[in-house]
């Protein structure tokens, strides 16, 4: 069931643990008092409905809200903040930034993660356990020390330009700091684990011997892999491409330290209108948008993967 | 036969280079005996590890973010175990709607979460407080500790249960003192699970913290949107050493690929 689950949705591939209980049904048994689980679930769900809901909710209303430098907020429903950013090329520009870097993330992630989860697959128990452990590690490893460490690489000093001067490659500093491909390369680097982690997930339900049957009957080893492994494990690289892809569209850390105001994202333009600029209304109808468009691409893709590739979910 | 040919180890090589490669960087600069940043480093020192005592605000941002971690991840879990019995064992309706609401936190981008925090928060009079960093905090964790909880719950053996309550407990006693011991594995990295994401989260807690009451992580970032200096190299280096030494402890006794991916696979 592991792997079953671990495509099913963005929150469940995130965490992943055996037998939940959205697919698993409970044992069936006559039900004695059937307010028992309203009452077990209640605090949390009060808990939810004041502490998520209600905040959304008014960000949603906030969003609707006019805004001026000499009047603050002012508590009037209209839809000026999304206007402006559907017709502003300012917002446009950003928007399509965002869009670009989460894609090369997500395609690198893809190129990247799911070749090293195939291999790690076929290492042997002492050594699997340890890279393993150096692959998930950096998960755990707050993202501003990560995202510190690229700064420190990326500096026109940084060991990356003096490398590549003293090898001869380059002859004068390549820019990462404050450019797209600085935030693209530290972006693949914190969020790559999450592709190994699903791809991962979905190679535990390949039996080797599958493979093994595929040479014995005389296939080269290329041909195995295209023909046998890799489609079982699409639908993971797919379920990997969402989780990747959603974070890299929101992320915020990362682009703040690498892209500096000069590179602004979906994020850090959030952040600015509501630190900075404070006009907050404009900052929570870029939010809104973020929120929209992420849980379109989630459930959106989610459905397509799950019609798409039925028969190995089931 | 199954094994994996010089292309593929190169390419591991490489990769784990390139997962390894900023991480060591910063704990190598974090021992620079030089007063600005130069890599490769000529000399080795303690001075910047030292140099974080003379800062007392990383210390107080180190000191409250332990305490908005034990206090949330102890809360989520109070709230998550009913949740998760409920949802483990009970047929009823609304069940898959309940269980995607309470796992739709991480559906959420956490900028969002923080934007719409710090209005509701502003408005109710609790920004900038901690009470409000822990109740943002228990709703960003708790999908995460419900997770664990939840799988340790539905494997579970109802007889045992059964065989209490046939003997005469009363509920409550059959919940302490049979329940509670069987899922206590799950509860435990549960809670160390919700404690990892709250001692690490920036994006939301960046909002809603204010100078006084603050997270590491959070004055770590806007330390660095000023000025890089090998002080918070040294920071991050000390972070990172703890983060080692928890996922080794952690490792052997609950198994990091189980906590992570699920199942263990040895």
């Amino acid at each position: 069931m592991t792997a079953v689950d671990a495509h099913k949705s963005l929150a469940k591939s995130l965490i992943d643990s055996p037998d939940t209980a959205a697919d698993s049904a409970p044992p069936p048994r006559p039900e004695r008092r059937p307010l028992a689980p309203y009452l077990l679930s209640l605090p949390a769900l009060a808990l939810f409905a004041v502490l998520l809901l209600v905040p959304l909710v008014m960000t949603g209303l906030l969003s609707l809200n006019s805004f001026g430098f000499y009047t603050g907020i002012q508590d009037v429903w209209q839809l000026g903040n999304y206007i402006d950013i559907v017709t502003d090329d300012y917002f446009h520009e950003i928007f399509l930034r965002t869009f670009r870097i989460a894609v090369v993330v997500t395609l690198l992630c893809a190129v990247l993660g799911a070749p090293e989860a195939y291999i790690l697959r076929r290492m042997r128990s002492p050594w699997r356990g340890l890279c393993l452990l150096i692959v998930l590690g950096p998960l755990l490893i707050s993202v501003v020390s990560r995202t510190l460490g690229w700064a420190l690489l990326f500096g026109s000093t940084g060991i990356i330009n003096t490398a590549l001067m003293a090898v001869g490659l380059i002859a004068t500093p390549i820019e990462f700091m404050y450019t797209e491909t600085g935030v693209i390369i530290a972006l693949t680097h914190v969020l790559v684990p999450f592709m190994v982690l699903s791809v991962w997930a979905s190679l535990q339900r390949l039996d080797p011997q599958v493979e093994n049957a595929a040479l014995s009957l005389g296939a080269k080893p290329f041909t195995v892999l295209r023909r046998v492994v890799l489609p079982q494990v699409v639908p993971g690289i797919l379920s990997g491409s969402i989780i990747v892809f959603a974070l890299a569209a929101s992320a915020f850390a990362t682009p703040a330290i690498i892209g500096g105001r000069r590179l602004k994202v979906a994020a850090t333009l959030a952040y600015d209108e509501f630190l900075n600029t404070l006009n907050w209304p404009l900052g929570a109808a870029i939010a809104m948008l973020l929120l929209l468009a992420n849980i379109v691409i989630i459930v959106g893709c989610n459905r397509l993967v799950e019609r798409r590739y039925k028969q190995v979910f089931e | 036969m199954n094994r994996n040919g010089p292309v593929a180890l190169v390419f591991h090589t490489l990769f784990l280079a390139f997962l390894l490669a900023p991480i060591l960087v910063v704990c190598v600069v974090a021992f620079t005996s030089q007063g600005y940043l130069s890599l490769p480093t000529e000399g080795l020192s303690l001075r910047w590890l030292k140099a974080i005592g003379d800062n007392p605000e990383f210390a107080r941002a180190f000191r409250d973010s332990l305490l908005l971690g034990a206090v949330s991840s102890t809360i989520a879990v109070a709230f998550s175990v009913p949740a998760a019995l409920a949802i483990a064992r009970h047929q009823f309706r609304g069940r898959e709607a309940i269980t995607a609401l309470f796992l739709s936190p991480l559906m959420v981008p956490h900028i969002v979460l923080g934007i719409a925090f710090l209005r509701f928060f502003t408005q109710i009079g609790l920004g900038g407080t901690f009470a409000g960093l822990v109740l943002s905090h228990v709703v960003i964790i708790l999908p995460f500790a419900l997770r664990l909880i939840l799988a340790a719950s539905t494997g579970m053996d109802r007889s045992i249960e059964n065989a209490a309550a046939s003997l005469g407990a009363t509920s409550w006693t059959t919940f302490r003192r049979v329940t509670l011991p069987l899922i206590l594995p799950g509860v435990a990295s549960g809670w160390v699970l919700a404690f990892i994401n709250s001692f690490d989260e920036v994006t939301m807690t960046v909002f809603i913290a204010s100078p006084e009451t603050t997270t590491l992580p959070v004055r770590l970032f806007l330390y660095i949107q000023d000025n890089i200096d090998p002080l918070v190299a040294a920071v991050s280096a000390s972070l990172i050493f703890m983060t080692v030494a928890a996922m080794l402890v952690l490792d052997r006794l609950y198994g990091l690929e189980r906590l992570l991916v699920g199942r263990g696979q040895e």
